[in-house]
């Protein structure tokens, strides 16, 4: 099953940590990651929530408003994809990850487009 | 509240908890109704001792008032005289106990072997076991399992109703069942103590070691004559000795060469080696035996100044041949590097480099970063370091191997 | 540059909308998907799962918890998302206004961020 890990950071937890320590361990979980396989992607990394935008439709109107969407301690940060055959290993994985120690990982199946 | 009551109540159901949960459910096999009866019962001891004391035995008050509502529930479910039949059974073995407290048959053994039945799915026997002998709530189990509490909870439900659905039995399979029946208990229990070894620095994580520890000796005192169940109890005795060992005073990681000896149990280590020696009298039989012994190769540094090495190979060899498992090969490079060297080490991991599960195993990837290292080939050291590092789970470890790399920079 | 399109909806109300016209939706999410690939904006795209089947981890201080659903509570939930190319934030802007799913529900855009390293 492909999972999409959704990374939710705390910035200013981010920002207080060792940050030479913090990208050299996200070089070698990036690294595992695309040892471990086909269907794993290394992470992608978003820009801060406040320099994104919303766009909304209605009755033909869009709406163009500032971000982030989620007004949460946490935003959106990034992502990475893996291909396992169980949630316990995705939880595994979410594990490895060096963004769990400053955020939150969400775990999303993706939806196999043959299926729908 | 009355205090003493509480603490009796509670000393009770650690003491107690698996040993009238066995008993509730042996006849029925219905382990949820059991815990339901017994979790009532448990709560009227609160209510009721406070008030009017303490009972003389409180097992046996315990297990009237929890019978009872077993055999109330029966009848609500049960019209039919198959039920009634039932009842005058429970009711039966309800009076035998009371008459007679200190002899409530221990069932707890069956019991465990009725979680690790071929019926019940691997991961859930151990959930189960502790859940059932010990009283662990799904929160406290799905903490060390990585489950959500919800999930294990489900998890656990659907487990009990297969031991009902399936009719798995509560017994002490015979001889000629007993040795792989017995090898699926010692599973699930080592389980729980290898979840409970790995987590370093988290208080639930040790908390279900010395849980695990529990269980191997209540195996051990309710099957004297089994020398594997023996064999797992010493394998992890000599584990937890070295717990305290495994961190500096800067809380980095100190892998096993490196241990302050000082730092070792020694008590844990003289009970783990004497009931190793009482497992071997008539030869090792199986694997908690060999890996067991190999510890205690390993431990015989803290009075020769130096692990057996020849021997330490020599097990795994046996090991190997017993297990065929790629943990065996990657465990016994480290042995062979002290006695042949590390290209020989690292030839001998080559023949499961290709196992595609080793691609995301972190130990295999610590040491063949180790491995390389001391063989000079740092090209192939800084990679294998980096993947250790990446699939690291505990912060210790992982700066560890951070400075390992570093070094191979500077040397 | 590239872009994330983060599609938000209301869960409960897409499951209850009939067949036939969720068929549709999902017509006009592959004509808007070939609109992207014609552009030359199309990097990748992919529908979730719905969040009920969701796990959600941390590890502050170093202890792992693991929880049932998703991240946040949110009236609307990330459903989906596009990973475009686009110019500026302006032509991402545009683009995502011409997504099917903007009449359903929000979509943040969100550029990507160059690479790893300290801010």
């Amino acid at each position: 099953m492909r999972y999409m890990m959704v990374i939710h950071n705390d910035d200013e937890a981010l920002a207080n940590a060792n940050q030479q320590q913090l990208w050299a361990d996200y070089a070698a979980f990036n690294q595992a990651l695309a040892k471990a396989g086909a269907g794993f992607t290394s992470g992608e990394r978003l820009q801060s929530g406040k320099d994104g935008t919303i766009v909304r439709s209605r009755a033909g109107k869009t709406d163009v408003l500032d971000g982030p969407y989620t007004d949460t301690k946490e935003q959106f940060a990034g992502y990475f994809f893996i291909d396992v055959a169980t949630l316990e290993e995705a939880v595994e994985w979410a594990n490895r990850c060096p963004s769990s120690r400053f955020g939150t990982i969400e775990i999303r199946q993706v939806v196999d487009a043959g299926k729908n | 509240m009355d205090d003493a009551a509480r603490q009796t109540a509670e000393q009770v159901a650690r003491a107690s908890y698996g040993r009238l949960l066995a008993f509730l459910a042996a006849r029925t096999r219905d382990v949820a109704g059991a815990e339901d009866a017994l979790a009532e019962a448990f709560a009227s001891a609160l209510k009721t001792w406070p008030e009017h004391g303490v009972p003389a035995n409180p097992d046996a008050w315990l297990l009237t008032v929890a019978r009872r509502r077993q055999t109330d529930a029966v009848r609500r479910r049960q019209t039919r005289t198959a039920g009634e039949g039932h009842i005058q059974l429970m009711t039966e073995e309800l009076a035998e106990a009371a008459a007679n407290p200190d002899a409530i048959p221990d069932r707890r053994l069956a019991l465990m072997f009725a979680c690790a039945h071929p019926e019940i799915e691997a991961g859930m026997r151990a959930p189960l076991i502790l859940q059932t002998i010990l009283g662990l709530t799904a929160i406290d189990i799905a903490t060390a399992f990585l489950i959500p509490p919800a999930t294990m909870g489900q998890r656990l439900v659907r487990a009990k109703a297969r031991i009902k659905e399936a009719g798995v039995p509560f017994e002490i399979p015979g001889r000629e069942a007993l040795a792989e029946r017995l090898d699926a208990v010692l599973g699930a229990i080592y389980a729980a103590y290898a979840k409970g070894w790995t987590e370093i620095g988290d208080a639930t994580a040790e908390r279900l070691a010395d849980e695990a520890i529990w269980l191997g000796r209540l195996v051990v005192s309710l099957l004297p004559e089994e020398p594997e169940a023996k064999g797992m109890l010493a394998l992890m005795l000599y584990a937890e000795a070295r717990r305290e060992a495994r961190r500096d005073g800067s809380g980095a990681y100190v892998p096993l060469e490196a241990q302050d000896i000082a730092l070792w149990d020694e008590p844990q280590i003289v009970s783990a080696e004497a009931l190793l020696r009482d497992a071997n009298a008539n030869g090792p039989t199986g694997r908690y035996q060999i890996e067991a012994a190999i510890q205690s190769a390993h431990v015989a540094r803290r009075i020769s100044g130096r692990a057996n090495w020849d021997a330490v190979v020599a097990l795994y060899d046996v090991l190997l041949r017993l297990t065929q498992s790629p943990v065996v090969v990657l465990n016994r490079a480290a042995a062979v590097m002290e006695v042949e060297g590390p290209e020989a080490a690292l030839a001998s991991l080559d023949t499961i480099a290709t196992d595609r599960r080793m691609a995301d195993y972190q130990p295999y990837w610590a040491a063949r970063g180790h491995l390389a290292a001391r063989a000079g080939r740092k090209a192939e050291a800084h990679e294998a370091l980096t993947l250790a590092m990446g699939l690291a789970t505990d912060e210790a470890v992982r700066q560890y191997l951070a400075a390992q790399r570093n070094k191979l920079q500077d040397g | 540059m590239k872009f994330m399109l983060m599609l938000y909806a209301d869960e409960k109300a897409g499951a209850a909308i009939p067949q036939a016209e969720m068929a549709k939706a999902m017509q006009q999410m592959s004509a808007y998907q070939h609109t992207l690939e014609k552009a030359g904006a199309f990097i990748s795209t992919a529908a979730l799962g719905i969040t009920e089947d969701a796990r959600t981890i941390t590890r502050y201080d170093g202890e792992l918890k693991v929880h049932d659903g998703p991240y946040a509570e949110t009236r609307e939930q990330l459903g989906g998302y596009f990973m475009i190319e686009a110019p500026d934030m302006a032509k991402a802007i545009e683009l995502a206004a011409l997504c099917p799913a903007a009449t359903w529900g929000p979509i943040e855009i969100r550029p990507f961020h160059p690479g790893y390293g300290p801010d």
